[in-house]
């Protein structure tokens, strides 16, 4: 058997979410005896499968077709379900990314495949694997088995480690027949800055109400400038309009898992908790004692962040040179 | 221009998750319509209200979900289906897409509109499994729409930035956050919706056997996660309470 993953590429550049998923792709394969088979697709692409060798997948297929610019499902779904089906794999995976979260059930559909996603784990034992996801936000884990011969995951960003590994094999082409998409992309925009993505951010640094006011992100970002850090909000900063929506952090926003995620001026709601209780460090920066943000916060200052972010970023200075 | 609109009812947010016998307990819990869904609700009678027409809300559920889609028919949503049957107890996004695909087959539509995930298991599968069941173009996560000529201009969230698609008609689109202010039912609009219809189909009203909606995916169990440890609150004049910090990020953590 072998296990497929999907190298997610946009703009001719590998996201992170692929490393992790080829890396633990590897580590699956190599739990489970089978093959690991990595499906490339894009336009002018075939540059990246050097980079994906890295990772020592078994083959990695190569479908270069102008008509994979643009990412649209229909046409990125007829050649992943094509490789699916000429492959046979036991299993899938995708990262839960934008493109993976359409793609993913669009396809598992197509092949009556059981899917989990969102995966924060995937073991396998016995035989068979068993596919960990959070829900409720984060507030239980559930743990599935599929039963359909093909079983699809998509799984969280910033969760598996990156692992290059020796010993990747042959970078074969794959062409299948792609259909006219039904829906046409007019334009992308990508927000600009040398900022990370919330979701594949190390670290985040983050505001709330406790701000007080819209300038108060100024000092967020300066903060995560020092750190390289992305910039995430509360929902009650978002609701005041200091912030677009796509940066909330929370049950009804992006859940993320950084290795550092700073609170500041952030009461700690059930909900936001719900979007960054699993990262590794958490640090709670606010003036009320009583905060529940200090419930889960590794580390917690209680003080105003008026005071305290800027003797941060002085501090950080000084230690960062 | 005749809407459907797929709704799930979910628990409400603040709901607190306790665990029975390997499974959440629904015990005591206030049950609302899925946050991202009210989205979709809003955006169909908006288009029903400057184009015409109707907006059906259907879903998958039990006894309990005739008060959500009461919800949705007193925000202004013409009739609702449940597809409710014993079968579809312990489905998963398999079950629920085969079910409301079949459902679908049978009803006229423009448009389909969805909720871009539950924010009870966060799948965000059935948007993209009903459309590939019904053979339809899908745009999910969108966060603008624009009714065009037999086609819709969208704009969609995309990772660290949007992207604009024209997608030909009919569609599936979900909702995202964004898309538009969600009104409260009215007074007059709940007397209203006690007299809409309401129909309740079964697996076997639509054709389909319990082996047709029979999950892929199947729980094994749930459980709580581990409680995440209140640390230590730093106290002190702010120059050395910072210096603490960035030391034990540093040594401690090893974060930065
Ligand atoms: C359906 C639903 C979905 C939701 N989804 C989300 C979600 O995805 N994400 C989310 O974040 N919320 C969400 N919420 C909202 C959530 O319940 C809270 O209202 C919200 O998180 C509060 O944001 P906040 O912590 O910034 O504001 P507040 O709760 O008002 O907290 C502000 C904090 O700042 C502190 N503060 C004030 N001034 C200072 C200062 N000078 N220095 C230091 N500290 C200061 C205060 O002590 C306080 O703790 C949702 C709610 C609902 C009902």
């Amino acid at each position: 058997m072998s296990i497929v993953v999907f190298a997610e590429q946009r703009g001719g550049t590998l996201r992170k979410i692929t490393y992790e998923v080829v890396s633990e792709g590897k580590r699956l394969a190599a739990a489970a005896g089978d093959s690991l088979k990595v499906l490339l697709a894009g336009s002018d692409v075939a540059g990246l499968a050097e980079e994906l060798k890295k990772f020592g997948a078994d083959e990695i297929a190569v479908a270069n077709d102008a008509a994979l610019a643009d990412y649209t499902t229909d046409a990125y779904a007829a050649v992943l379900a094509a490789y699916i089906q000429q492959e046979n794999p036991g299993l899938v995976l995708l990262g839960h990314s934008a493109i993976g979260k359409d793609l993913a059930p669009r396809v598992a559909a197509r092949l009556d495949a059981g899917l989990v996603s969102d995966c924060i784990d995937v073991k396998f034992a016995d035989g068979d694997y068993a596919f960990v996801h959070p829900i409720y936000a984060g507030k239980a884990i559930a743990t599935y088995k599929v039963n359909s011969a093909v079983k699809m995951a998509t799984l969280r960003p910033n969760v598996f480690p990156v692992e290059e590994n020796a010993g990747a094999g042959s970078v074969v082409d794959f062409s299948t027949e792609i259909p006219a998409p039904r829906t046409k992309v007019l334009e992308v925009k990508q927000q600009g800055g040398d900022r990370p993505e919330l979701t594949e951010a190390d670290i985040i640094c983050s505001g709330g109400r406790g701000l007080g006011n819209p300038d108060g992100f100024q000092l967020i970002e300066q903060l995560a400038d020092i750190l390289g850090a992305a910039v995430g909000s509360s929902r009650a900063a978002v609701d005041a309009g200091w912030r677009d929506h796509q940066f909330q952090v929370g049950q009804t926003g992006k859940v993320v898992s950084p290795n550092l995620y700073i609170a500041c001026g952030i009461s700690g709601a059930i909900q936001h908790l719900a979007g960054m209780g699993s990262s590794k460090c958490i640090i709670g920066i606010n003036k009320d004692p009583e905060a529940n943000i200090f419930n889960v916060a590794d580390y917690g200052i209680e003080g105003d962040l008026y005071k305290v972010v800027p003797a941060l970023i002085e501090k950080l200075k000084e230690v960062k040179g | 221009m005749k809407i459907v609109t797929c709704i799930k009812q979910t628990f409400d947010t603040e709901a607190k998750i306790t665990i029975e016998n390997g499974k959440v307990s629904d015990q005591g819990v206030n049950l609302i319509v899925n946050p991202y869904d009210e989205f979709a609700v809003e955006e169909s009678i908006r288009l029903k209200e400057k184009n015409g027409g109707e907006v059906v809300v259907v879903s998958v559920g039990n006894d309990k979900t005739q008060e959500a889609l009461r919800y949705c028919l007193a925000m202004g949503a013409d009739r609702a289906v449940l597809i409710q049957d014993p079968a579809l107890e312990n489905g998963d996004n398999h079950s629920a897409a085969v079910a409301l695909a079949k459902l679908l087959a049978d009803m006229e539509y423009d448009l389909i509109f969805c909720g871009k995930e539950a924010v009870d298991d966060g799948a965000a599968q059935v948007p993209s499994r009903l459309a590939e069941k019904l053979d339809l173009p899908q745009a999910n996560v969108i966060t603008s729409f624009e009714l065009g000529d037999g086609q819709a201009t969208v704009t969609r969230e995309i990772d660290g930035g949007t992207e604009t698609l024209e997608v030909q008609l009919p569609a599936v689109f979900s909702a995202q956050k964004g898309l538009n202010e969600v009104r409260y039912p009215s007074l007059p609009g709940i007397m209203k919706a006690k007299r809409k219809e309401l129909k309740v189909v079964s697996l076997a009203d639509l054709g389909l056997s319990a082996e047709d909606v029979a999950p892929k995916a199947e729980l094994v169990q749930a459980e709580l996660p581990p409680p995440r440890k209140a640390g230590r609150v730093l106290k002190g004049e702010v120059e050395e309470v910072v210096a603490e910090l960035v030391k034990l990020l540093q040594e401690e953590a090893k974060v930065i």
